[in-house]
């Protein structure tokens, strides 16, 4: 077995049965918070007739009705805050279903939470003090930058912030200043490797260790590829905004599922179409409640990332349950370079523009050595044909604007021809995924 | 005096342009002149048709996308400094070209199909430097 590392040892290897009372303790306590500062919830509740009281054991939890993403856009944008915004300290977003984003706010304990859970997600890869952390995650509203950040410095580590892009000056930077650590996204892990070796670096030879690559969905064959090119271990970290951001779920180095950081938040897999909750071992969607969070308290959110509880413990002695890697989403959501991508995102704004036919089909990619590609293809129709590519150009350059305003990422639009885009009687496709992250 | 050209949106894909080619040949049409513009992604064929109405009607019906724009075609004398003649009488009436190509017949004569900003500007300009500009009966009887 691999060797085994720990941030928070008592904390992750707490025996089951007492993890399970402060389970019980925190949710009656959410609970509690939410209904008596959170409007949705004292209506939501009340309706059910579900009082904190009722909450004794965590079988309990399968009453409680669930949340979901839309909740959040209904209340936007601080209709489901805990906390009055004295207290809020931070605010982040995330791109949703209809242009609106989706807020969450923390408070400075939230920002503790969150500084834990990453400085176990990047304890459990072996990363101390020592470690100088090398941050490629984007800074800003995204929660990938500030929330490795601040675990590394909660952890003691020395951060480097250098945020996303900029490939050649990530490797000069890795070269220079001994970069130990990396967290970035797995397909810019692959750009970082690719870079490197076209500038003639031996990564074989730099003091790199370690990655931590979440934000988007990868794949058994990408770790392998990361870790041969790099050099490296490779881990995967999971996380959702809604929830905290990265560190709700980590890999330890025995790279055998992702350990939810149990005493945070509690995890469900639920059936996707009925909400029954599933056994370990029974695919279906990932359902959480924060067990601590004051901002933005969440009792079951419907995450829509499909994957596999598992409750065999590991052999690195966490106690708390594995997720594996997130195989599917129960809604249509693209997550393309880190980005939140809804194809209405993209329909609402083709159906905008006059003489666009309300036909469309994302191709998502991602060839060997670079990040994620999106074209969006729109056919031309002979309303809007000119013979003049100027015009052509112009209507191209309309759409891809539009468009990369609304996702906040750059696409390639690509016109075709009339009818090259099937049309289906029922669910149309609009999307090609040839990535293959869920086979 | 103006003449009527079609284009076609094609998809950089093998064999779309045969398609059309063989389309035309099919309904005989015989193709004047062409020229194919391109990006990345897709193409604009361009051409002049002894018949263009039935070009276009052709092409639609098996599925294309069509449209007719008109062009002005002039003569210019097939030896150095023909072109630059025309180009410049257009270059002093401040007319931008969009595009332009050439084609040459069995005659001492070249051809240049020109599509302008200001296409009758530009005819008055060109007839008064005594430019002979074609008639589309006239190019589809070459």
């Amino acid at each position: 077995m691999a060797q085994a590392f720990f941030w928070n040892r008592e904390a992750e290897c707490l025996p089951r049965p007492e993890l399970e009372k402060l389970q019980v303790e925190r949710l009656h306590r959410v609970v509690a918070a939410a209904i008596e500062r959170v409007p949705l919830y004292k209506e939501r509740l009340g309706q059910a007739g579900i009082t904190a009281g009722d909450i004794t054991s965590l079988a309990d939890l399968r009453c409680l009705p669930f949340t979901t993403k839309e909740d959040l856009r209904d209340t936007f944008p601080y209709g489901m805050f805990g906390v009055p915004m004295e207290q809020v300290v931070r605010i982040h977003a995330s791109s949703g279903t209809t242009g609106k984003q989706t807020v969450v706010g923390y408070t400075r304990s939230d920002i503790g939470v969150w500084a834990e859970v990453i400085a176990r997600t990047l304890g459990a890869g072996g990363t101390t003090g020592g470690d100088i952390v090398q941050n490629a995650y984007g800074y800003g509203l995204f929660t990938g930058g500030l929330g490795l950040h601040y675990g590394s410095e909660a952890l003691g580590a020395a951060v480097i912030p250098l945020s996303g892009g900029q490939t050649k000056r990530q490797v000069q930077v890795m070269q220079d200043f001994g970069s130990t650590v990396l967290c970035c996204t797995p397909s810019y892990a692959l750009v970082i490797a690719e870079v490197g070796a076209e500038m003639g670096v031996d990564f074989s030879r730099l003091p790199l260790r370690v990655g931590f690559f979440g934000a988007e969905p990868w794949t058994e064959g990408m770790r392998t590829e990361i870790e041969a090119k790099l050099a490296i271990d490779a881990l995967d970290i999971y996380g959702l905004s809604e929830i905290i951001g990265p560190g709700v779920a980590y890999e330890c180095l025995e790279k055998a599922g992702l350990h939810i950081a149990e005493d945070h938040f509690l995890p469900e897999v639920v059936d996707p179409e009925t909400g029954e909750p599933l056994p370990p071992g029974e695919r279906g969607e990932l359902v959480f409640t924060t067990l601590t969070k004051e901002a933005l308290p969440l009792i079951r959110y419907r995450t829509r990332d499909l994957t596999v509880l598992d409750d065999a413990p590991c052999a690195c002695g966490r106690t708390c349950r594995r997720m594996r890697r997130v195989t599917g989403r129960s809604d249509d959501m693209l997550i393309i370079r880190g980005v939140n991508v809804f194809p209405s995102q993209i329909e609402s704004v083709i159906v905008g523009i006059e003489g666009v036919a309300p036909y469309y089909l994302l191709v998502v990619d991602r060839k060997p050595g670079k990040m994620d590609e999106l074209e969006v293809r729109i056919e031309i129709s002979e309303d809007i044909f000119s013979d003049e590519m100027k015009e052509l150009e112009r209507l191209e350059q309309r759409v891809l604007s539009e468009i990369e305003s609304v996702l906040g990422l750059s696409v390639r639009v690509k016109l075709v021809e009339p009818k090259a885009i099937a049309r289906s009687e029922g669910k149309a496709k609009r999307v090609v995924d040839r990535r293959d992250l869920f086979k | 005096m103006k003449v009527s050209q079609i284009s076609v949106f094609l998809e950089n894909k093998s064999g779309r342009l045969a398609e059309v080619t063989r389309a035309l040949a099919d309904a005989d049409i015989n193709i004047r002149a062409l020229c194919i513009a391109e990006t990345i992604d897709y193409g604009v064929l361009r051409f002049i048709a002894n018949d263009p109405a039935k070009a276009k009607r052709v092409l639609s019906e098996r599925g294309f996308t069509v449209t007719e724009t008109t062009v002005l075609v002039v003569e210019i004398e097939d030896r150095p400094g023909g072109l630059a003649r025309v180009i410049e009488v257009l270059a002093r009436a401040g007319i931008n070209i969009e595009y332009i190509y050439a084609f040459l017949t069995r005659s001492e004569k070249a051809f240049v199909v020109l599509r302008l900003e200001k296409m009758e500007e530009a005819a008055q300009a060109l007839q008064a430097a005594r430019v002979r500009i074609l008639t589309g009966p006239e190019i589809y009887a070459l």
